[in-house]
């Protein structure tokens, strides 16, 4: 009796895993996977993790080097992120397939740098003129 | 006894490489062009001087600026940036005309820095002063602050920004003495063009370096500063100014 009580109790857990997967993967269909291309391969400024983790932070402190010291290498500057992500056919990191906006717009992060700063690459905007 | 003799030569020795580590540690300091990883310097103090008697018509380093700065109007002249403009002084009594052309003046006691509530404006240790638009709330009062109307608040929606000079709307912006070439050793746009295509008015330099030609000029010739009254001691001098 107690062993047919546990077998159901195991069946019903199961089921309800599986319902909490399917779930998942309905979830997973409905909201579109970032597109990471990378046109230009080899290695970011910092190793991928670091750059997942903390592109923010030095971008950051970039920023304040950059405008309140006069510090201009360009490790770690946004126009160093935007000439090297910037889509090949867009020649920008904005837009549905744009390395910065379609990672951003899958995690709901809003992205302000562009309300200011140009997210195209600069040959490209050379290129129009 | 021969603990306190060990004592002796260890403090020697700590002195001796804390002489030798401090790389900035130089009696006589020498203001260099800068490498990109090098901080501003306050042993430069970048200015302007401009020459009113060669002044002509032309708007030549308006339109230089505008370019080089990707400022673009939305043929609103009330409200569309002015990062410098000519502007047009006449003696009504004498009928004696000038022309200059007035940009933000880069003062030492800058009134927009003093009145800034959040620290976005602000002078870099070269005299060059800006705002940080990443804290800019768009309040204004530097704005009223200034009293050469050099600040300019960014009213619409700012498009095709170039790389080196963000614009964006809701803050407030200004002459950068074009910070990003004068960091890469070159000299203002407006200068540039005034040199090349205008009345050569303007001067480019160092205020701090005795051998540069703005401040052999400076020395020798009489200039004055706008609103000299106020004593802000600004980075932009006038000759000629009647």
């Amino acid at each position: 009796m107690r062993a047919a009580r546990a077998a159901a109790l195991v069946l019903a857990l199961a089921a309800f895993a599986a319902a909490v997967a399917a779930g998942a993967d309905a979830l997973a269909g409905r909201v579109a996977e970032p597109v990471v291309k990378i046109d230009r391969p080899g290695s970011c400024v910092e190793p991928t993790a670091v750059m997942r983790r903390d592109h923010m932070k030095l971008l950051l402190q970039q920023r304040d080097r950059t405008l309140r010291l006069g510090i201009r290498d360009t490790r770690h500057s946004l126009k160093n992120c935007v000439d090297c992500h910037a889509d090949a056919s867009t020649g920008s990191v904005l837009g549905k397939d744009g390395f910065c906006e379609s990672c951003h717009r899958y995690a709901s992060v809003s992205i302000d740098c562009f309300e200011c700063h140009s997210p195209e690459r600069q040959a490209r905007v050379a290129e129009r003129k | 006894m021969n603990g306190s003799r060990r004592q002796v030569l260890g403090l020697g020795a700590c002195l001796a490489a804390a002489a030798a580590l401090a790389p900035g540690l130089r009696l006589i300091e020498l203001a260099q062009a800068r490498s990109p990883e090098e901080a501003a310097s306050k042993l430069q103090r970048w200015g302007l001087l401009i020459d009113t008697a060669k002044c002509g018509e032309c708007d030549d380093c308006v339109t230089a600026c505008h370019e080089e700065n990707g400022v673009k109007g939305h043929g609103r002249p009330a409200t569309d940036s002015q990062w410098i403009r000519k502007v047009n002084l006449k003696d009504k009594r004498t009928g004696f005309a000038q022309t200059l052309p007035v940009m933000c003046q880069h003062c030492e006691e800058a009134p927009c820095i003093d009145v800034c509530p959040t620290g976005a404006s602000m002078r870099r240790a070269d005299g060059i002063v800006l705002v940080d638009k990443h804290i800019c709330i768009g309040c204004r009062y530097c704005v009223m602050a200034c009293p050469f109307g050099a600040r300019q608040f960014v009213h619409e929606k700012t498009t095709g920004q170039k790389a080196d000079v963000p614009r964006g709307q809701g803050t407030v912006e200004a002459c950068t003495l074009c910070v990003h070439r004068v960091d890469r050793g070159e000299q203002p746009a407006c200068v540039s063009a005034c040199q090349r295509d205008g009345g050569k008015a303007m001067t480019f330099g160092d205020l701090k370096d005795p051998d540069s030609a703005i401040a052999r000029r400076l020395k020798s010739e009489r200039s004055t500063a706008l609103r000299a009254d106020l004593a802000l001691d600004p980075g932009v001098r006038y000759q000629g100014l009647s």
